[in-house]
């Protein structure tokens, strides 16, 4: 697969305009995420309402699938239930380790099918799970403060 | 003697380097990324296997056959290594890497000269964080302050600032700074700072990483106390590096790893010591890695290191004219080929102004055959100190031709023109 084809018209899209990013309030829980390897960074919040997804805003510096791939990962989240949403990361996770040997169901993971090119190129599978990862970890602080 | 090219090094010594054959798909390999790790030439790989093949033992204790021949060749190297460098055969300390050499001075010299609270030690802000981080241990575990020297926007340390600021006194018992620059390339005047830092009383610490691969050393001339650098970095293999140190300095310090033939007596209550450098040395040493070493240093020699100076010099001019012609490009550092070294850190935006990420633009780099860094090399305050995150790098190396730098150029534009369409 050539460097042309990983980098989809849909990834530049999201890299040029993210959806979703700023650090907005009410949140629950804030983390911030590295790649010590190449030096992105995450700052990023959720929002639950109840067991809903309400918000998440971020400011993120990193490469073109880092930022895309955060970006496309709020649009898929927000609105979302909390289970929904560790689903799609899941399933997301589960694109990104395959190599790209298997076919993603666009009906689940919309944009983040433009993905899958990327899985073939080990380096940059941790850029793609970036800010998913800051997610889970958001919502696991947020769903923890909320017991305690 | 006709006149010869310019670059006629690299055309001499490519054969020795069967790796930069290599193709990447349709591409060749253009192999810029010598400041990470330098390749390897077929004679130092020899060396190396030779050793293992013919003359394994382990070194000083066996007293056979093939421990006498592996202790010779293990001490070859470190003979090899001192005329190198210009040293003395027992100033030369060998360790895993140049970080465990800075790691060794970090704590040795933090010991012996008692530091504590009313004590500072100064780096500088373009520093590898192989030359930040065991100095920011050390004052944390001594209550000693960190402190460092600035550099201008062009990428030179601001001496005049420093001067301003006081910011050697006194108080000040460890000066460290690197000879050359991982990330812009500066040379520094070490013969400067070393001068400075003993005015004050300090101990002046060099990290030669980049410099010892390039540039004719006399580590006596340098004026440096304790010096260290890798094997890596100058065609020898990983897994070895150096730290030199004057033998009066390096007799008074305290070990730093304990272990075998780092001794003269252990009982079970304490030990005594051996005399430097065993006593640095603490279990079985990187022998192969010692010989391989020493093979570089010959290999190195026998080109002459003024030849490899003079190609590192056209090689890195050559490379200004051609990446300060792309619009868009910013070098980070100096722009000007005096007192600087083989890397040229950049970053490449778009005609909008957004700038290509360079974990995108080494990517597409790559897919070429064209070998680069993208990140912070390891160099994360000097990043933010120029305001930017993160840059690309191109590392040459006696081998690198003009060629290669044409395709980095080409390469470049291709990718700048790449992510344009997609801002469209």
């Amino acid at each position: 697969m050539s460097v042309e084809a990983m980098y989809q018209e849909i990834i530049l899209d999201h890299y040029k305009a993210k959806h979703h990013a700023g650090l907005r309030d009410p949140y629950e829980a804030e983390v911030t995420h590295v790649n010590p390897s190449c030096g992105d960074e995450i700052m990023l919040r959720v929002h639950l309402d109840g067991d809903t997804v309400a918000d998440v805003s971020y400011d993120a510096v990193g490469c073109s699938i880092s930022q895309a791939s955060t970006s496309v990962m709020s649009d898929l989240v927000i609105g979302k239930t909390v289970d929904e949403g560790m689903a799609l990361a899941a399933s997301f996770s589960e694109m990104m380790h395959s190599r790209g040997e298997i076919e993603p169901d666009e009906d689940v993971l919309e944009d983040a099918v433009a993905f899958v090119g990327v899985a073939k190129f080990p380096a940059r599978v941790k850029c793609a799970l970036l800010g998913w990862s800051a997610w889970k970890d958001a919502v696991a602080h947020a769903l923890a403060a909320k017991e305690s | 003697m006709p006149d010869r090219s310019p670059f006629w090094l690299a055309d001499a010594v490519r054969p020795d380097f069967p790796i930069l054959a290599r193709r990447v798909g349709e591409w060749p390999l253009t192999y810029l990324d010598s400041g990470n790790t330098s390749q390897k030439p077929r004679q130092v790989v020899d060396a190396i296997a030779a050793q293992y093949l013919e003359h394994n033992a382990n070194v000083a204790r066996a007293m056979h056959l093939l421990g006498a021949e592996a202790t010779e060749a293990f001490e070859g190297g470190r003979a090899k290594v001192a005329s190198f460098i210009g040293g003395r055969p027992e100033e030369i300390v060998f360790t895993k890497n140049a970080s465990e050499a800075l790691n060794l001075a970090a704590h040795a010299l933090g010991q012996h000269l008692k530091l504590g609270p009313a004590d500072e030690v100064v780096t500088t802000v373009m520093e590898h964080h192989s030359n930040i981080v065991p100095w920011q241990l050390l004052c944390e575990r001594t209550g000693a302050t960190l402190r460092w020297f600035d550099v201008t926007e062009s990428g030179r340390l601001d001496l005049a600032q420093a001067h301003a600021d006081g910011l050697l006194n006194e108080r000040t018992k460890i000066v460290t700074a690197a000879w050359v620059s991982n990330v812009l390339g500066t040379v520094n005047p070490v013969i400067e700072l070393a001068a400075r830092a003993h005015a004050v009383g300090a101990v002046f610490v060099l990290d030669a990483s980049q410099g010892v691969p390039q540039l004719p050393t006399a580590v006596r001339d340098l004026g440096a106390d304790l010096v260290a650098f890798t094997g890596h970095k100058m065609v020898g293999p990983t897994g070895i590096g150096v730290l030199w140190g004057r033998y009066d300095l390096l007799e008074k310090l305290p070990p730093f790893l304990g272990g075998g033939e780092m001794i003269e007596i252990v009982e079970m209550e304490r030990s005594t010591f051996a005399p430097p450098p065993a006593r640095f040395e603490a279990g079985t040493p990187p022998i192969a890695q010692a010989v391989g070493l020493g093979a570089a240093a010959d290999y190195l020699s026998a080109l002459g290191m003024d030849n490899v100076a003079a190609h590192e010099r056209a090689i890195t001019a050559y490379a200004l004219e051609r990446l300060n012609a792309i619009d868009g490009l910013r070098i980070l550092g100096p722009n000007e080929i005096a007192d600087r070294g083989g890397a040229i850190a950049f970053t490449l935006a778009t005609p909008d102004g957004a700038e290509v990420h360079p974990h995108d633009l080494m990517q597409f780099l790559d897919s070429r055959g064209v070998a680069v860094r993208g990140g912070h090399h390891c160099a994360r305050p000097l990043h933010k100190r120029f305001g930017v995150q993160s840059s690309t790098r191109a590392s040459f190396y006696l081998y690198t031709t003009p060629d290669e730098i044409d395709r980095l150029a080409d390469s470049l534009i291709y990718t700048r023109d790449f992510f344009t369409r997609g801002a469209a």
